[in-house]
């Protein structure tokens, strides 16, 4: 879907300091010898499978099914691989390419922490450096993920500027990349990006998709009617959609964060309320106030309170093959809260999105109709915020 | 021909760095005055962008400043304006590709124009990306000015080919800032520039002390200083101009 100076549409790009041109470039070279490259993808899959616990499970969940009383509902189980979410398969992918380039350290950007814990779990493997980018007011909110991470043996840096949260720590990291490169790979965690980021994270993330595919066929004989997954960058969402583009049938639902409303300025939702624009690299869509400042975003959930959407999610919205639905703060944690009890499985904050849109359209849909709904991650880093947005004080 | 090259025909050139509405748009235009009179050669006016991603602690600080002061493109159209009654040297922008993008490119240089800016500078806006506000520049007259950093390497000719205004080079690896030392073999990269463009070339980043500037403009045809201007501004705020005026005097004298 890419074309050749890496655009999806109008969008994608490069839009990075002239420091940093030789450096994606010198990355798209390698990211194209090696994808082809027989032994790179045979260490690729054995770490995927021996390491990070792949396939992940695509599970029937029959209770919420017959709960709900119309589409059969599958989870896809990104929430059981090693790390607990599905930030792990492009972070070994990038970490494996950035070893074969001679690169001895990794530095990334985390909202909920989730991508920061992946990345730091991949150096440690691989016997790399790592230094973790993470708004201040992220490592207050997930507190327990800055532990695991140093616990992993890396450097957290809080970052106070501008809102404190995940696109500031994406321009940190952006900023430490310029000061060192010739040793250092950043490894982005999103779909986001100059080229070839967002082909390279969504190549890696694709397993999703092509494993669902392949599980659902054994199973059912069939494609699903829906596939549903959260967006922030939207790494989990191209993943579990990239295999089903071209199968018309199949309806792709992307997730976005709303916060408090669409109708508010306490938002995340980027195609319900932002507007073309360009930032961190990328064409896309942005929120952004009338002279192109990006805007304050909010969500419940650190990991997509992000005030952009990947390139090519921005051209699936576009071209009218995906679609964008809004969900609220409430409304996930009401999805978080019904799938613990449901089918005793916490997702993260962020794939509660995704489970509360599900519970809106499986009730209007057949009893032969097929969703598959991404869990994106695990629940357990969220479960002290989510009690005190119930007004209980519990810390970690 | 660009009127940039005014900017060179006083010997070594001295390039300041305003961002534009810290700590408010007065304070702005007294500054660049004082800039233009104390001999400045070309004055760039920083338009603030809320995430300035090639930018150190300091000029991050003026942009966070002056966003919050309520300062808007269309205020620094109209400060420009007023400023242009009077100050002479060639100006030029230094902002985000997002700001001028969501303004709408034509628009915006459509302004520009009118405002009697000679040039913008994108740090964000690479070679490969240029032609999307190539054409539009060149329609109304403004240049858009290349960057080259220590890393360009294979890269240094090609841009310098397609050049226009002046040249930026990037003094160091990383964000603006003051540095200590600068370790970039710049003669190499002017030597691969001269060898393919007639157009001027000036180093920044890193650059505050006089001793810096005379050793940087001496590999190059200028120097230019950001974050050590904008400190004046975080320092003095309001009282900013009279600093900034003798500051760009001991940097023009050291360049004479």
């Amino acid at each position: 879907m890419t074309n050749p100076n890496g655009r999806f549409g109008v969008h994608g790009g490069q839009y990075i300091p002239e420091t940093l041109m030789n450096a994606v470039i010198e990355l798209e070279e390698a990211y194209n010898h090696y994808k082809n490259d027989p032994e790179f993808n045979r260490e690729l899959t054995e770490l995927f499978n021996e390491y990070a616990g792949r396939p992940s499970r695509l599970y029937f969940a029959a209770k919420m099914t017959q709960d709900l009383g119309g589409a059969k509902i599958y989870l896809k189980r990104e929430d059981l691989n090693h790390t607990g979410a599905h930030k792990i398969n492009n972070v070994l992918g990038q970490a494996l390419l950035a070893k074969k380039m001679g690169k001895t350290r990794l530095i990334a950007e985390t909202g909920a922490g989730q991508h920061g814990v992946a990345t730091a779990t991949a150096a440690a493997l691989m016997g790399m450096e790592c230094v973790v980018f993470m708004g201040e007011e992220d490592t207050k909110r997930q507190a327990l993920n800055v532990y695991r991470m140093r616990l992993l043996g890396a450097e957290v840096i809080p970052v106070k500027t501008g809102t404190a949260t995940l696109k500031d720590a994406v321009s940190e990291a952006m900023r430490e990349w310029t000061t060192r490169i010739s040793d250092t790979h950043y490894c982005l965690g999103s779909v986001m990006g100059p080229h070839p980021f967002p082909t390279i994270v969504r190549d890696f993330q694709a397993v999703i998709s092509k494993e669902i595919k392949e599980q659902l066929l054994a199973r059912e004989g069939r494609l699903p009617d829906a596939v549903i997954a959260c967006v922030g960058g939207g790494s989990n969402a191209i993943g579990s959609f990239y295999n089903f583009i071209e199968d018309k049938g199949v309806r792709l639902i992307g997730c976005e964060a709303a916060g408090r409303g669409v109708d508010t300025f306490e938002t995340a939702a980027t195609i319900a309320t932002g507007r073309l624009g360009i930032f961190h690299g990328m064409k896309s869509y942005f929120c952004q106030d009338k002279y192109g400042q990006i805007a304050p975003v909010y969500s419940i959930s650190a990991g997509l309170d992000y005030p952009g959407i990947g390139p090519e999610h921005a051209y699936l919205h576009d071209i009218g093959r995906a679609e964008y639905v809004p969900v609220t703060d409430d409304e996930a944690v009401c999805a978080f809260e019904y799938l613990a009890r449901t089918e005793g499985i916490i997702p993260a904050i962020e794939s509660a999105h995704a489970v509360a849109h599900a519970m809106k359209i499986a009730p209007q849909m057949a009893k032969d109709q097929i969703i598959v709904i991404t869990i994106s991650g695990r629940g357990d880093k969220d479960c002290a915020a989510i009690a005190r947005y119930r007004g209980e004080d519990i810390h970690e | 021909m660009s009127n940039i090259k005014r900017a060179f025909a006083n010997g070594k050139a001295f390039i300041p760095f305003i961002t534009c509405g810290d700590p408010d748009l007065t304070t702005t235009a007294t500054a660049v005055r004082a800039a233009a009179a104390n001999g400045a050669d070309l004055i760039e006016l920083g338009i603030p962008f809320s995430d300035p991603t090639a930018e150190g602690p300091v000029i991050q600080g003026a942009n966070l400043r002056a966003l919050s002061g309520g300062v808007t493109t269309d205020k620094i159209f109209a400060c420009v304006r007023e400023i242009r009654q009077d100050v002479k040297v060639p100006l030029v922008f230094m902002t985000y590709a997002n700001v001028v993008f969501s303004y709408g490119a034509e628009k915006f240089l459509a302004a520009c124009r009118d405002i009697a800016i000679d040039g913008i500078i994108l740090p964000d806006l690479p070679f490969e990306e240029k032609a999307e506000f190539q054409p539009i520049c060149q329609k109304y007259g403004i240049d858009l000015i290349s960057m080259i950093a220590p890393t360009s390497q294979n890269r240094i000719a090609m841009i310098a080919r397609k050049a226009a205004g002046f040249i930026y080079i990037v003094s160091s690896l990383g964000v603006t800032g003051t540095r200590s030392e600068i370790t970039t073999d710049l003669a190499a990269i002017v030597q691969v520039v001269r060898e393919n463009t007639d157009v001027p070339c000036a180093v920044g980043f890193g650059i505050a002390t006089p001793e810096q500037a005379k050793k940087m403009a001496g590999l190059s045809d200028g120097a230019i200083v950001g974050s050590a201007i904008v400190k004046l501004f975080e320092q003095y705020g309001k009282d900013a101009p009279q600093y900034v005026g003798a500051y760009v005097k001991s940097m023009k004298d050291a360049l004479r």
